[in-house]
């Protein structure tokens, strides 16, 4: 690194973009206006299951201000099919989503015309005179519900069932002392992010060529994927990246409207404009969670765990999209978390239903799997006499077992390790900081009508996703520096962080340093942000570009002063000789042209770690919880800046809190969504959660990268609901209430409670 | 979500705007906050063709106290009765339900008459209005009526207001300085719309027993009710923990809510005897005996 006063790197630094967001000059996709711009409304389907025998557009198309009315006919006689980005597993091709329902429709939500208009407003005008005629076809809600497969070419609903594990889990559980068995479940939920999606599509006929801002997360994928479905080459697509409000794995995927807009646009050859609204974003956007599993434990009698066995169900909803079989695969490879059990097996079903597809959000399948296992291991370790916290100090694998094979769990993928870590020393320190050992004895209390409970919750959680990413920096004459990077920014601060990076190796002041994300335009290939990949990799490759634009400075710079390298320092954006002369890199970029490209390229995948705990009280009258402490204590490596690591953690925390209490996607059925609007769709506010503690270790960096960094974005939500259920279970486990499946709402926990009571009256 | 066509008028006195109503049939709707209209309109659950928009109607804007009551005029918001310490003093039941209503933005543009006119089953205002006998005068073509909360209630998201009728004001019956009152409820999160809630008051005598007992109750019906069966059992006798148990059993048989999806009918039941007990020992200012 370069002789600076003080390194970037580490320190809290303000972030960049925050300026610009709080003076309310952000660029998101819905302050977009171009000259000769419409706008797009998407005739949804209001069933979940039936024929479109015939669809009559005529009257919309009549109305004044109604420039295309489009639907599969128009599109061509095979519709595109949206590509599987992660898990291809050959099995879920034939499940993949078409653009455009054609000729059948297999969930509430799914588009089956786009309405092109003067304003949004007439767009859906006109979408109430579309006249469709559906023959019925009975919806399918729940796993082996019925019989009637939704795909005429299936037998049945499942889409994908496979075996994995490690061990000889049969062999450990026939000689296990202990063996506890039992069905959890997380409820459909999704991530929603503030701004909802939105689209400006743009075509030039003349030169043939299209541009679609408002693309994010993985644009580089989803140009090949567009530029496939529309015929054109990739070079005539660009995919620019705005201003997102909010990302956490939902947003930026490939969705029919990311053809659908560009689609249009081309064919009534107008810049096409549509800003997804709240009610069809809670039935588009991918939903997630969603998972149940039967787990089984074995263990000694002195709590040592010996096997795991679990079979995970995904509700995959009516369409395998691009995420593939993630969200079930990862429930599965997550089962085991951060303990030393040496023989583990799992299954996975994933099934399909009438429902709005489900795809990857922030900790896929491990919020689910860290809630099962975490809750089993309260279970086990109340059953055979052992303290909670007891229990699991001695199951974790200790610094000595580490790197930690945890190889066959998933089938798409090769052999994987824990990489390094304390994973005890950070357990020891979240008992500390909830105050453990001073608060254990009000477990399950009732005091001032309320009974206490404090719960944990240990995880391992992975990131920083190969293959590569890439990087371009360019010294601009003003002697300023331009960060071009493949990584997508969502909000999550990235700019900042990248500015660092880049600040420290050249040692040019950060408010000179400009970062440019995402957008096709910047670089030859992206590989986008998911997996909490952007600092790991795209820091990376940051990284390696600023160290090679400092060699080609110097070399300049050596030029230019007539020293050799080996008497050049750089400070404060000058190079200075050992003997006083100096120049600036004003000065150098003046004179020729100083750019470097970076690249960072990987597979091993970085595990963070840590250990949440909170402390409730429940009302056993009318099941509300109150959260009153709540911990997550994370080791991420290396923080390059903490307080951004620190609000991820904060809002994470409250994001998983959401899915604990509050955020259902509740279905009738018939199919119908109940709740597609945030008057029912409960998600927490910024006064519910008030008091959230998050502290970031920087113990052990990651071997993986330059940096050291592991995956920081996701680590705060994935051992939420595992805490938090343990923490209402505990303070309910005098009533004899366990808690198996979210959320825990207070009618849940009511009955909960009144069939604990009516259980032992009878038993009595 | 966008707001089907529709026409607006801004009228600028009360009887242009009866007038517009009037003219327009039942195809005309009043707005006032907007923030239970709006979404309608959004949703395109309402598809009026004029919106009528009685926000700069003169005089509905003033909360006044005198010998006869509180009188609180249509577009009183949330965000004023908040404010206005001496209602708060003249009617703490009141104040501490509102307490309750809605989130920050919706709280600044919400009003009293929207709420009424609304009639959600569990809301506040209509709630208090029901459990204090409070009397709206409502302005149409034809002249001006006075009626009950409970009169002008019919069901849940109705009212006997017609296509051309405003509701101006509302009256409170003046509060008793000594009265022993409390309001419970429970929300999913604070500002959401009860799963249930309950205000109650009652005076005292010199012998000390209750009289004139008031128990109101939303979000357990399709409209906010009183619960003559509770009243009757607080009536004439002094309010301890036996009395507070006796009335809460029977107040869980006096009502019938509905499931949703929001909570089972039974929990609404037995919730809202948990709140009814806590209110009344609230009032009385003893502790219960905990259970579980
Ligand atoms: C997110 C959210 C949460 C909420 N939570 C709560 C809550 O917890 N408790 C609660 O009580 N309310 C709640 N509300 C509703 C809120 O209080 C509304 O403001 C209120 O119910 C309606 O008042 P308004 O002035 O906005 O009426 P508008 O929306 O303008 O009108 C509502 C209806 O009343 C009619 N109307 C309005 N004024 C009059 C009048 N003077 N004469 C005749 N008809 C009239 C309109 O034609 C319309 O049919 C919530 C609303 C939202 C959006």
């Amino acid at each position: 690194m370069s002789d600076v006063a003080k390194l970037l790197v580490g320190s809290a630094v303000e972030r960049m973009e925050d300026a610009r967001f709080l003076s309310g000059s952000g660029n998101f996709a819905d302050d977009l206006a171009v000259e000769g711009m419409l706008h797009a409304a998407i005739l949804r389907s209001p069933i979940a299951h039936a024929r479109i025998v015939a669809i009559d557009a005529s009257a919309a198309l009549a109305m004044p201000g109604i420039h295309a009315v489009i639907t599969a006919r128009d599109i061509s006689d095979t519709i595109p099919i949206i590509p599987l980005r992660l898990a291809p597993l050959p099995e879920f091709e034939p499940f993949r989503q078409p653009v455009i329902a054609s000729d059948k429709v297999r969930y509430v939500g799914e588009p089956i015309a786009v309405v092109i208009a003067d304003s949004r407003a007439l767009a859906e005008d006109a979408l109430e005179r579309i006249g469709i005629e559906f023959e019925a076809l009975s919806a399918v809600t729940e796993r082996g519900a019925s019989e009637t497969p939704l795909f005429d070419f299936a037998e049945d609903n499942v889409a994908l069932r496979y075996d994995a594990g490690f061990g000889d889990a049969d062999a450990a559980f026939a000689s296990a002392d202990y063996v506890r068995t039992e069905r959890f479940s997380v409820q459909r939920h999704t991530a929603l992010p503030m701004e909802t999606r939105g689209l400006l599509a743009e075509w030039n006929s003349s030169a043939g060529r299209l541009v679609v801002t408002g693309a994010t997360k993985v644009t580089f994928y989803n140009r090949r994927a567009l530029a496939q479905m529309l015929g054109l080459r990739e070079d005539d697509i660009d995919l620019i990246e705005i201003d997102v409000g909010g990302g956490f794995g939902v947003r930026g995927e490939f969705y029919p409207e990311d053809f659908l807009i560009p689609f249009a646009a081309r064919k009534v050859a107008r810049p096409v404009k549509w800003i997804e609204d709240r009610r069809e974003h809670l039935m588009a956007i991918n939903h997630s969670r969603d998972i149940a599993c039967e787990l089984s434990l074995a263990c000694r009698s002195d709590g040592m765990m010996l096997g795991l066995r679990g079979q995970v169900f995904a509700d995959m909803g009516a369409y395998i999209r691009t995420n593939g079989g993630v969200v079930p695969a990862k429930a599965a490879q997550f089962l085991p978390g951060p303990y030393r059990i040496p023989h583990v097996s799992v299954s996975v079903e994933a099934f399909m239903t009438s429902k709005t597809p489900v795809g990857t959000y922030r900790g896929p399948g491990r919020f689910e799997a860290n809630f099962f296992r975490e809750r089993l291991i309260d279970m086990a370790a109340t059953d055979l006499g052992i303290d909670i916290a007891e229990f699991r100090r001695k199951n974790l694998i200790t610094e000595q077992e580490l790197p930690y094979p945890i190889d066959g769990l998933v089938p798409y993928e090769g052999p994987t390790s824990y990489d390094t870590g304390d994973y005890v020393e950070v357990f020891e320190r979240a008992l500390k900081e909830i105050g453990w050992h001073e608060k254990r004895h009000l477990q399950g209390k009732l005091v001032d009508g309320v009974r206490h409970g404090i719960g944990l919750g240990c995880f391992v959680e992975s990131g920083g996703a190969g293959p590569k990413e890439n990087a371009a920096l360019t010294l601009e004459k003003d002697g300023s520096l331009t960060v071009a990077v493949g990584s997508s920014v969502l909000g999550q601060g990235l700019e900042t962080v990248l500015g660092q990076i880049a600040s420290d190796t050249l040692s040019i002041p950060f408010d000179r340093i400009r970062v440019l994300h995402g957008s096709t335009t910047l670089l030859d290939e992206g590989f986008g942000t998911y997996h909490s990949r952007a600092v790991v990799m795209g820091g990376s490759a940051v990284l390696d570009a600023a160290i090679r634009l400092r060699e080609k400075i110097l070399q300049q710079a050596s030029n230019h002063l007539g020293r050799p390298n080996s008497e050049l320092k750089i400070i404060n954006a000058n190079v200075v000789a050992d003997n006083g002369a100096s120049v600036s890199f004003a000065a150098l970029a003046a004179g020729c042209e100083l750019q470097a490209d970076g690249t960072f390229s990987n597979e091993v995948r970085t595990y963070s770690y840590g250990t949440h705990a909170a402390h409730v009280t429940v009302d056993p009258r009318t099941g509300a919880v109150k959260v009153l402490d709540y911990i997550a204590v994370e080791d991420v490596g290396r923080a390059i800046n903490p307080a951004i690591v620190h609000g991820q953690a904060i809002g994470a925390i409250v994001q998983g809190l959401g899915g604990v209490f509050l955020d259902h996607l509740i279905y009738d059925d018939q199919g119908q969504l109940l709740n597609a609007s945030l008057a029912d769709y409960l998600v927490p506010t910024a006064s519910d959660f008030p008091v959230l503690r998050a502290v970031t270790l920087e113990l052990r960096p990651s071997p993986s990268n330059p940096l050291g960094a592991k995956g920081a974005g996701e680590g705060g939500i994935v051992a939420v609901a595992a805490a938090t259920a343990n923490a209402v279970a505990a303070a309910l486990a005098p009533l004899n209430v366990e808690i198996h499946h979210l959320p825990l709402t207070p009618p849940r926990l009511w009955r909960l409670i009144k069939n604990a009571h009516a259980r032992a009256i009878t038993a009595a | 979500m966008k707001l089907p066509p529709l026409d607006y008028i801004c009228p600028a006195t009360l009887p242009e705007a009866i007038a517009a109503l009037a003219v327009h049939g039942g195809n005309a709707k009043v707005i006032a906050g907007g923030q239970s209209l709006m979404p309608m309109l959004a949703f395109r659950l309402a598809a009026p063709s004029v919106l009528v928009d009685i926000g700069r109607l003169p005089d509905l804007k003033s909360i006044s106290i005198s010998a006869e009551g509180i009188d609180i005029g249509a577009l009183v918001t949330w965000r004023d009765i908040e404010r206005d310490a001496q209602l708060a003093q003249a009617h703490p039941l009141l104040a501490a339900a509102i307490a309750h209503v809605a989130h920050y933005q919706v709280r600044n543009r919400g009003t009293v008459g929207g709420s009424m006119a609304h009639a959600d089953p569990a809301a506040e205002m209509p709630g208090i209005a029901v459990t204090c006998d409070a009397m709206l005068t409502i302005v149409g073509s034809t002249g001006t009526r006075i009626l009950s909360a409970n009169e002008f209630l019919t069901g849940g998201l109705s009212t006997v207001l017609g296509a051309d009728e405003i509701l101006t004001s509302i009256r409170l019956p003046l509060w008793k300085k000594a009265r022993r009152w409390a309001f419970e409820e429970l929300a999913r999160r604070r500002g959401d719309f009860a799963l249930a809630g309950v205000a109650a008051f009652y005076d005292i005598d010199a012998q000390g027993l209750a009289h004139n007992a008031h128990i109101g109750v939303i979000g357990v019906a399709d409209r906010p009710m009183r619960l003559p069966g509770v009243e009757a059992i607080l009536d004439g006798r002094r309010i301890d923990a036996d009395v507070i148990l006796q009335a809460a059993a029977v107040a869980r048989d006096a009502v019938d809510p509905a499931d949703d999806i929001h909570a089972e009918a039974a929990y609404r039941r037995d919730l809202l005897g948990v709140l009814l007990e806590r209110a009344l020992a609230r009032a009385a200012n003893i502790t219960l005996p905990e259970a579980a």
